[in-house]
């Protein structure tokens, strides 16, 4: 089913598709209507395909007919959608492209975040902590059977403990990690994250907007409305599990883009320089990795 | 009840900008000119740190002027620092302390500090002193302090020193506690930038040799700065356990786990037999002081001191939970099949080198990742019919039950044991050892590669197991036998596993006498 997905990502000649359908039959008015239709159901990424009858006829009918099934994926692309599986258990599972009138756009989700650097960082620190916490192991996210459990508390603990560790070896190292008062941006990022308090007490005794489980909360409940995630209960802060749509998303989409960007950076978490996605060696590649990424030995380090 | 903030400027974040630490006068004739460097300005950063700790105490009695009325008579920072007192009191190992428990516990001094005031100014100056600790207004809820030091290339750099007194954090059920971060307590101590364990050592000699003397007043003070300590340590033992609860692989569990709980359990239980110690001594003190205040003291002494014991014992068993807790993350992590496919390692190739980086390039990661990442949006449209229509319905009525719950949405969970039936017999089969004759752990896995290249697996796995046996089931269930294994420190040479090389054995039980054993209990 996923090699299904690296076929469609790689589409590019897509829209000229309907043109030329090359099957025996020509395409109908109904036939587009039904490939528009499977594109809606699969802009609801909440809906099940098991629970809609028509949804997953649509579905059977983009296995069964390669003709029908191409007709989709160009009104995805023209939609500027990326469909990334198309399967009973993940539905029409398609994504925003970078420019599309469906991308969610960081000024829309957080307002702070466009004014201030930090705060933007922040929130996106949190969904990639999220997926971090949910899928923790290579092997997890590889595995298409492996759903993922977080809590809120629970994400923003262990990114503190990252922090810490950090905060422990810099002092360990007797650098003095307080940034320069007049650049901010070249405050490393784990402080940010260290002094923004966890949590806060407000008048109406909801979660303080601003602390740092308050984005993780902010961020885990605009997964669970983009299908990504489901709520199981209320301990520590909200528990939630994976599902197969969000696996896609951080493996095929999320994780390779904030890859490519990182190794542009010059930071190349793997040892020998090459790009390849290889687990890292269990235990030692944490403090490896931890290295690596320090700006002050980007040379030995970077490709 | 909501609190309303006295009408002054709202607690912003402190500058607490030393005056510039003007450069040291060049005295070039003078034959030791202190080299302007990192080396020579680390102590000295070190105790600018410091010092900020404290501004935001005298900042509140520097503020209080500008309450909207006569607040001159309240010392602010004694209110603080009772505060900051009462917070690392009731910090306890799971919680801290409650917000309103703390407001209502400062009252008395604030009240003994200006009795013919009313109750509710009471308050609310307690509060004040408290909200300002939290520093409410700021987004971080810390403070920030600005200090100079000289870089490697001679260079003078003002630096933010970010900190907080008490912060806040999510407790059970959504709730928020108050704990005092290690600053605070540094700061209350008044030993600053020192090894909690060596702190502790020397508090409790203190405390000996003062009640030797018979200086119980001087006592005291040492017996609550150990309890201090104790709780800080406390504190620091229970993050590292949390991490461990997190990610087996991400911590080191061969060397430096073991050696930390085993550190722990020997400080346990030393201070546990010097606490004891002491406790005796000042019942005798107790006791046997003449002087009524001598004995009033000495029984407050006995309270702390049994506090601090509660507190050592609670430690110890988080201490024991440990190595099961480890145990049963390996067992599902370690023993699981393994997929044919490579994932992406999001936490130590993306999170982990990220964080090191300046803010400036680590935000660029994360906003790839966010937008990436977030899904999609369908673009909300809105008809003017239907604004108009919204606008003019009434708010609906809160339902009385609350929100409806969404129906579970239950999946199969698939059948995920790695091992079949009949493996588990030749395993067993293979583990029938006769009791006179156990086996190196190696060997065992040697026999069982031969047969089936999964079996080694189950073979380890049964074997680590052993290494604990459950010794009380079989007594209780009446078993002719047992499985144990025992690690004599040889180390295990094999391709796929690592560790120790296990002796495997049986061991026969006293099958009769377990039953009357038995009989007799019951």
């Amino acid at each position: 089913m996923t090699e299904y997905a690296a076929d469609d990502m790689a589409q590019p000649d897509a829209p000229e598709a309907p043109a030329a359908p090359s099957g025996s039959a020509p395409v109908t008015p109904a036939d587009a209507a039904d490939a528009a239709r499977l594109i809606a159901f699969g802009l609801q990424p909440k809906l099940q395909p098991a629970r809609d009858a028509d949804y997953a006829e649509l579905l059977r009918r983009h296995r069964d007919e390669p003709a029908f099934a191409r007709l989709a994926d160009a009104v995805a692309a023209g939609l500027g959608l990326i469909v990334l599986e198309v399967s009973t258990r993940a539905g029409m599972a398609v994504t925003a492209a970078e420019d599309s009138v469906f991308a969610v756009r960081m000024g829309d989700y957080a307002r702070r975040a466009t004014a201030d650097s930090g705060d933007r960082f922040l929130h996106g620190l949190a969904h990639l902590a999220v997926a971090a916490m949910a899928f923790p192991r290579p092997e997890d996210l590889a595995d298409d059977g492996y759903i993922g459990r977080i809590t809120v508390n629970g994400v923003d603990a262990f990114v503190r403990q990252a922090c810490r560790r950090l905060e422990e070896k810099a002092a360990a190292q007797g650098e003095n990690t307080d940034p320069a008062t007049d650049a901010p941006g070249l405050e490393a990022a784990w402080r940010v994250y260290a002094r923004r308090s966890a949590t806060g007490a407000t008048k109406d005794a909801r979660r303080l907007a601003g602390s740092t489980t308050g984005i993780i909360a902010k961020a885990v409940a605009f997964l669970v409305d983009s299908g990504f995630l489901q709520r199981t209960g209320d301990d520590a802060g909200g528990a939630f599990r994976t599902t197969a749509r969000y696996q896609l998303q951080v493996r095929d989409m999320a994780g390779t883009a904030a890859m490519t960007e990182l190794l542009e950076l010059g930071v190349v978490p793997v040892a020998d320089g090459t790009a390849t996605l290889l687990p890292p060696d269990d235990a030692d590649a944490l403090d490896l990795v931890a290295d690596a990424g320090l700006p002050f030995f980007e040379n030995q380090h970077s490709a | 009840m909501p609190f309303r903030p006295l009408s002054v400027r709202p607690p912003t974040l402190c500058d607490v900008t030393s005056a510039a630490p003007a450069a040291v006068p060049p005295q070039l004739n003078g034959p030791s000119r202190p080299a302007p460097g990192p080396a020579a300005d680390e102590g000295l950063a070190r105790r600018l740190r410091a010092l900020a700790c404290t501004a935001p105490l005298h900042d509140l009695d520097a503020r209080k002027a500008n309450l909207a009325g006569e607040f001159g008579v309240y010392a602010m920072a004694e209110v603080a620092l009772a505060a900051i007192d009462l917070v690392t009191l009731t910090m306890d190992f799971d919680t801290g302390a409650d917000h309103e428990q703390i407001v209502t516990r400062l009252q008395p001094r604030v009240a003994a500090q200006a009795p013919e005031r009313p109750h509710g100014e009471h308050e609310r100056v307690a509060r004040w002193v408290l909200e300002n600790l939290i520093n409410v207004g700021s987004v971080d809820r810390g403070f920030r302090a600005v200090y100079g030091t000289f870089g490697a290339d001679g260079a003078y750099v003002r630096r933010d020193y970010d900190f907080k007194l008490i912060e806040e954090v999510p407790g059970p059920g959504g709730t928020v506690f108050l704990r005092t971060t290690d600053e605070a307590v540094n700061v209350l101590v008044g030993a600053l930038d020192t090894d909690v364990t060596s702190a502790q050592i020397a508090a409790e000699v203190k405390l000996e040799v003062l009640i030797s003397r018979g200086r119980l007043a001087d006592a005291q003070l040492a017996a609550e700065q150990a309890r201090y300590r104790t709780v800080q340590y406390a504190e620091t033992l229970r993050k590292t356990l949390d991490a461990t609860r997190r990610n087996v692989r991400a911590v080191d569990w061969l060397q430096a786990v073991p050696d930390m709980i085993a550190e722990a359990l020997d400080h346990v239980a030393d201070r546990y037999r010097h606490e004891n110690a002491i406790l005796t001594n000042i019942r005798k003190a107790r006791d046997e002081a003449e002087d009524p205040e001598n004995k009033r003291r000495a029984a407050e002494l006995v309270d702390i001191v049994k506090d601090c014991i509660r507190r050592h014992t609670q430690l110890q068993s988080r201490l024991l939970e440990a190595g099961p807790l480890f145990r049963a993350e390996q067992d599902r992590q370690a023993f699981a099949t393994p997929t044919a496919r490579s994932g992406l390692d999001l936490y130590g190739q993306l999170l982990a080198p990220l964080l090191p980086l300046p803010l400036e390039q680590a935000g660029r990661v994360t906003d790839a990742f966010f937008a990436r990442g977030t899904g999609l949006r369908t673009p909300a449209s809105v008809r003017v019919g239907d604004l108009v229509d919204m606008l003019l319905t009434p708010p609906a009525e809160r339902e009385h039950l609350g929100a409806e719950m969404p129906e579970p949405d239950l999946v199969e969970t698939p059948d995920d044991s790695r091992f079949s039936e009949e493996q588990l017999a030749v395993a067993m089969e293979l583990l029938a050892l006769p009791p006179d004759a156990p086996r190196r752990l190696s060997g065992l896995l040697a026999d069982a590669r031969r047969q089936d290249p999964e079996l080694p697996y189950l073979v380890a796995l049964l074997a680590v197991h052993a290494a604990s046996p459950s010794v009380g089931t079989a007594y209780r269930q009446g078993e002719p036998s047992l499985l144990f294994a025992v690690d004599d420190g040889t180390v295990l040479d094999d391709p796929e596993f690592g560790g120790a090389d296990l002796i495997v054995g049986t061991a026969l039980l006293d099958a009769a006498g377990m039953a009357a054993d038995r009989q007799e209990a019951t």
